[in-house]
């Protein structure tokens, strides 16, 4: 059996990268159908073997393993490797990554049916797919690195994949460049831990890691900082990017431009782990800093409450969503600077299953409303679209952490590790993170209100002569040309099958993730942050966990947020505008996102244009090129003019000169 | 090792010769003169391939190597040999030369012979000044080279050609007579023009601070470095496609050669007082520039500040070597900056070979360089927004691609130094992201732009090839840049500890 892991892990990647290249380089040589096939052959290939080294893992009792691939260079005496680390956080991972990718891929038959990209898209999703495989799998820093910007590429070119569009376009480029700013933290990061550590493999670098512990350095002169806070809030800054922390949040809201299925994949169950995965992968490294994991945990649960806000005042529907996102890859955030990273990858799990479930039911709404994600005109469309309104159910409740629900069990627990936490900060963390439960009940409720129930807000114009699949892009907003009708299987069957999950998952997994021992050997927590025990201590398994929810505060913080959203929404639709304009200063804020956008627009954007064009027009122009280089040649061109004139050719000119010459000379031997 | 085969000396007249051929022939057919250039560029490429497949990595020492009396007056040799370094520029040289001939293939309509000529005259000369090891030779050859180009940008230029050739010619001339100045003086001390005499020589403090200036000049200005770089932009501008690919290519890396073969061996004392200038200026490159990159406007002098930004690595990686000696007082980990420095070098040169080819695709086709003239390209151009895309990425440093290994290796080593080094040198993640894909984005993608773009039509496969050729080693040396690294540990070993000890 071990003999051919690494044979079947090279397939797990190697796999969708050649869909990807098949339905990608050929795509003008193949039908429409084979770039699908391939592609879903690929992922589900993957997926299988995922599924089974997760099998061997759990029941067959293999154990971690370390494979090295190739030799990517050998420089003086450090290695870089490409290589697999497959334990039981990477077998949950690509298990994970590659299910809800084929769900995905599935979806896309439907979702992308009419687009002229069809194939271009089924070759991007699976790159993308090859991408993240990678990034969990790797058993290096370099390779986390190629992980890592690999999935920023393909989720720069899935932003902007419908690039005529100039919000898609401006979207990608500000997802990249946003990204790149916490890569630029990642990468130093890496570079202090090859220096002192020596090597960048995971393996050397965690057993080096305790000799971490005294060791300072100084970056100002005179303050003394510890190695691996340092090293480790660098670390971070790379996982804010990536996972869209406050301040980096800013390009994910924006990267909805993408189409729907890649909302689902990578902006929601995948790629924008890859934060929270990394930092759970460096455990050993975070729990040598209470500083850094304060840190991490009070920005988590900035980004937990504050997000979630902003979720409130939003009316498309998948931006609602996209905030949701945030406001949970928040809380995962939180947990894992609680240091109870085993939970944090429990939420990250069942958050993969829930959201993408979501997103893919936003996108079957949007399907049927013609491409219209403006929540003001819908309502209504339960009796329209049974499917898609009982799984986003089950998804929304997944969401509010309902008892019993895969999202109850991993959220409950993370308030609770947080409740239970002494690190610094975690005070407040606790009330960003219970409060945070109000406000994701509020406006996963809104949401649900607003698009399945209530009147119709739509209009059908039955007269509209053009046929259904072009008469879209002429309709106005909220106009239809025939009544809004479930989506074809291949679109409702992957709901159905991200709704079971969202449904059930929690109550097998909570035990043994959580309290077992199934992360030993991948995530390490140090003995003195026993945050963990605190919990094992209180928890009889996960029946009587729902049944205790009815005592414990979470419950009926969101319980009071389904109420409010309930009253706003159905019971007094009138209130929403009376509030908003009641409350109008706090109103604006959230509707501007607390003004991130602009400022950055403002000194960022702006300002390294401005910089550039003031290094360019008065720098290289003005004095290097006006002054120093035609400046020279000017000065040399002036004193050939100067010294010509001397070349008068009049005797007397020169004998004038000599006699003048004769007299100084004469003068300074006397006077000296 | 020396072989009785004189393949350095075929590989710097075989190109000339074949000038000479294309010249005549030229007057008989001046079109279909084109294959025979593709036939001589083509040859010499397939000739400088044993150079790779016979080049033992064991050994630091010169291999290949020919010496000949040339002047025995003044002991001026015809000396050849190439090491870990040189190598792989010359092989780059040979391959880029053959793409700058198809490149060239249609586009250019006016005096076909001689600009084939030109290129193949050049090419010989690159080959010798990266394999001459007589300092008297080198200088000719490196002096040599610029008529070459300077005929290329003055005849086939744009508008401005004259104004650029005269800045290029003058900048670059200026240098270089304070390098055979230098040249000249240690010829007076050691009796001698061969380099490795000289990099031999225990030359004085005072001595070696004058030497390492007068070269210091001829280099800067030809990598080029803050503030002596604006002949660049300009050159650039008013350069045919063929002549940016050459200068963005091969000449840029002469000056960063010149350090290696040069600066650093002959003067180690000196360059360690001075480093800090070397590798101040080097930061100023990656983060002044990157910001000058991004306010351009027009394509190819973005291409050309990013080239500059580029090479800024290439003289960190190679000066940072110092630093670390210095604060650690062992050579450990400093191999891996040179490494990076000229997997730099040699990544720069086909990614920023293939930019600005990229760039000679859509002059060929709106006949501007102004980025506000195109928008929505992909539209039209779907296989070059692919290209494009791809080669932008790696301009970019993505992982993957060439143009990641360099940075990287740099990155990782300035920390070693210092964390504001490394910081400063981090600048370009985000800068470099900043400049390549806002153009990109203003000039692929969007609705198409105006009524010339939407006549724009898609590479043919003449250009398909070009820059598929170009693709290939970026994405090769992405992957696996081990066996380009090989070649190169055990010169670049034996140059640190050469560096590393006094001469004092």
């Amino acid at each position: 059996m071990t003999q051919s892991m690494p044979a079947i892990f090279l397939l797990i990647v190697l796999a969708p990268l050649a869909a990807a290249v098949v339905s990608g380089i050929f795509m003008r040589f193949i039908p429409r159908s084979a770039a699908h096939w391939v592609t879903i052959l690929g992922v589900g290939l993957s997926f299988a073997l995922s599924a089974y080294v997760l099998w061997q893992m759990l029941f067959a009792g293999m154990g971690s393993m370390n494979v090295t691939v190739y030799d990517w260079a050998m420089v003086g005496n450090v290695q870089f490797q490409v290589g697999f680390l497959v334990d039981r956080l990477t077998a949950l991972m690509i298990t994970v990554v590659s299910f809800v990718s084929l769900m995905v891929h599935i979806y896309t038959i439907g979702y992308m049916a009419d687009d002229p990209g069809y194939k271009r898209f089924f070759s991007y999703i699976s790159l993308f797919t090859f991408s993240m495989l990678m990034l969990v799998m790797a058993n290096n820093f370099l390779q986390l690195f190629f992980g890592w910007e690999a999935v920023g590429l393909v989720s720069y070119l899935l932003i902007g994949f419908w690039y005529t569009r100039p919000t898609a376009i401006y979207a990608n480029l500000k997802a990249f460049l946003v990204n790149r700013v916490g890569d630029f933290g990642f990468l130093l990061g890496i570079a202090l831990v090859l220096m002192y550590t020596g090597s960048l493999n995971y393996g050397d670098v965690f057993s080096h890691a305790p000799q971490l512990a005294g060791q300072t350095i100084q970056l100002f002169p005179g303050v003394a900082w510890a190695v691996p806070t340092v090293i480790c809030l660098l670390l971070f800054v790379g996982a804010m990017g990536k996972s869209a922390q406050v301040p980096l949040h800013v390009w994910l809201p924006d990267s909805m431009e993408g189409p729907t299925p890649i909302s689902a994949l990578i902006h929601a169950a995948t790629m924008v782990t890859a934060g929270i995965f990394m930092v759970a992968r460096m455990s050993p490294l975070f729990e040598l800093s209470n500083t850094a994991l304060s840190v991490v945990m009070v920005i988590g649960a900035i980004t937990a409450m504050f997000m979630g806000l902003v979720g409130i005042v939003q009316n498309d529907i998948k931006r609602v969503i996209a905030y949701s996102t945030l406001s949970q890859l928040g809380y995962m955030a939180t947990a894992l600077g609680a240091s109870a990273y085993a939970v944090s990858i429990f939420h990250l799990m069942t958050h993969a299953f829930f959201k993408a479930l979501l997103f893919l039911g936003a996108g079957s709404v949007i399907i049927a409303m013609h491409h219209e994600q403006d929540m003001r005109h819908m309502g209504g469309l339960r009796k329209h679209m049974p499917i898609t309104y009982a799984t986003f159910i089950v998804g929304s409740l997944a969401l509010i952490a309902f008892p019993g629900f895969s999202g109850f069990f991993s959220k409950d627990t993370i308030i609770e590790a947080v409740h239970e936490s002494q690190r610094a900060g975690s005070g407040f963390a606790y009330w960003c993170v219970l409060l945070g439960a109000f406000v994701t009940a509020l406006y996963t409720f809104r949401m649900l209100f607003l698009t399945f129930h209530g009147k119709p807000r739509y209009v059908i114009e039955q007269n509209h002569g053009q046929p259904a699949d072009t008469g879209h892009a002429h309709m106005q907003p909220g106009h239809l040309p025939h009544a809004p009708k479930e989506s074809p299987w291949v679109v409702t069957a992957p709901l159905i099958l991200l709704a079971i999950p969202s449904l059930i998952i929690g109550w097998p997994l909570i035990e043994p993730l959580l309290y077992g021992n199934f992360f030993a050997g991948s995530i390490y927590v140090s003995p003195a942050h026993h945050v963990m025990q605190s919990l094992a201590a209180h928890f009889h398994g996960s029946g009587s966990m729902v049944l205790e929810s009815i005592a414990s505060p979470t419950l009926w913080v969101a319980l009071s947020g389904v109420l409010v959203a309930w009253l706003f929404y159905i019971f007094r639709p009138t209130w929403p505008e009376k509030t908003a304009k009641a409350l109008n200063p706090i109103y604006q804020l959230l509707l501007h996102k607390f003004y991130f956008d602009e400022l950055y627009a403002l000194l960022i954007a702006g300002g390294a244009r401005g910089l550039g064009m003031l290094l360019w027009r008065f720098g290289d122009e003005k004095i290097i090129d006006g002054g120093l280089v035609n400046g020279s040649a000017n000065a040399v061109g002036r004193l050939a003019r100067i010294l010509r004139r001397s070349q008068s050719g009049y005797l007397y000119h020169y004998a004038f000169a000599m006699i003048i010459g004769l007299c100084l000379l004469l003068g300074w031997l006397i006077l000296r | 090792m020396t072989t009785d085969f004189p393949i350095l000396s075929i590989l710097l007249w075989l190109p000339i010769a074949g000038a000479l051929v294309v010249l005549v022939a030229g007057k008989l057919a001046p079109i279909s003169v084109r294959w025979l250039a593709l036939f001589f560029a083509t040859v010499v490429f397939a000739l400088s391939v044993p150079l790779w497949t016979g080049f033992n990595p064991g050994t630091a020492g010169m291999q290949f190597v020919e010496n000949l009396p040339w002047i025995s007056t003044f002991n001026v040799h015809y000396h050849l040999g190439v090491d870990g370094i040189s190598m792989p520029l010359i092989l780059l040289n040979t391959f880029m030369t053959v793409l700058v001939v198809i490149a060239g293939w249609e586009v250019i309509q006016y005096k076909i012979a001689q600009y084939m000529a030109a290129f193949l005259i050049m090419e010989g000369l690159i080959n010798g000044v990266f394999s001459s090891l007589d300092s008297l030779l080198f200088y000719v050859l490196w002096e040599a080279m610029l008529i070459p180009m300077f005929l290329i940008i003055g005849i086939w230029g744009g508008p401005r050609r004259v104004y650029a050739t005269i800045k290029f010619f003058l900048y670059t001339f200026f240098g270089s007579v304070l390098m055979l100045v230098a040249i000249i003086y240690m010829y007076v001390k050691t009796g001698s023009y061969d380099i490795l005499v000289f990099q031999h020589t225990s030359f004085g403090m005072t001595a070696q601070l004058l030497i390492f200036l007068a070269f210091l000049v001829a280099f800067a200005v030809k990598v080029p470095m803050w503030p002596v770089h604006t002949w660049l932009p300009d050159a650039h501008v008013e350069a045919p496609t063929g002549g940016s690919v050459i200068l963005a290519a091969i000449l840029l890396k002469m000056g960063a050669y010149g350090f290696l073969r040069f600066s650093l061996p002959i003067a180690p004392d000196a360059s360690r007082m001075l480093m800090w200038l070397i590798i101040g200026l080097s930061l100023v490159a990656i983060i002044y520039i990157g910001f000058v990159a991004i306010a351009q406007t027009d394509m190819k002098k973005l291409v050309a500040y990013s080239s500059i930004a580029h090479m800024g690595f290439v003289t960190l990686g190679i000066f940072i070597v110092l630093l670390i000696f210095q604060k650690t007082a062992s050579t450990d980990g400093t191999v891996m900056g040179v490494e990076g420095g000229l997997v730099q070098m040699i990544s720069h040169g086909f990614v920023s070979g293939a930019l600005f080819l990229c760039v000679g695709v859509l002059y060929d086709r709106l006949h501007t360089r102004d980025i506000k003239a195109y928008g929505g390209v992909i539209n039209l151009m779907p296989a070059f927004a692919f290209f494009l895309v791809l080669f932008a990425m790696a301009n970019v440093g993505l992982p993957g691609t060439s143009g990641f290994v360099g940075e990287w290796m740099v990155i990782l080593t300035s920390m070693k130094a210092d964390f504001w080094i490394a910081f400063g040198a981090a600048f370009t993640l985000f800068l470099g992201a900043a400049y390549t894909l806002w153009m990109v984005k203003r000039v692929l993608y969007g609705p198409v732009g105006n009524s010339n773009v939407s006549g724009m039509k898609d590479i043919g496969k003449r250009e398909f090839i070009v820059l598929g050729l170009c693709a290939i080693p970026v994405i090769v040396i992405g992957v696996w840049p081990a066996p380009l690294l090989n070649v190169m540990h055990a010169t670049v070993s034996n140059l640190v500890h050469q560096v590393v000890q006094s001469k004092l």
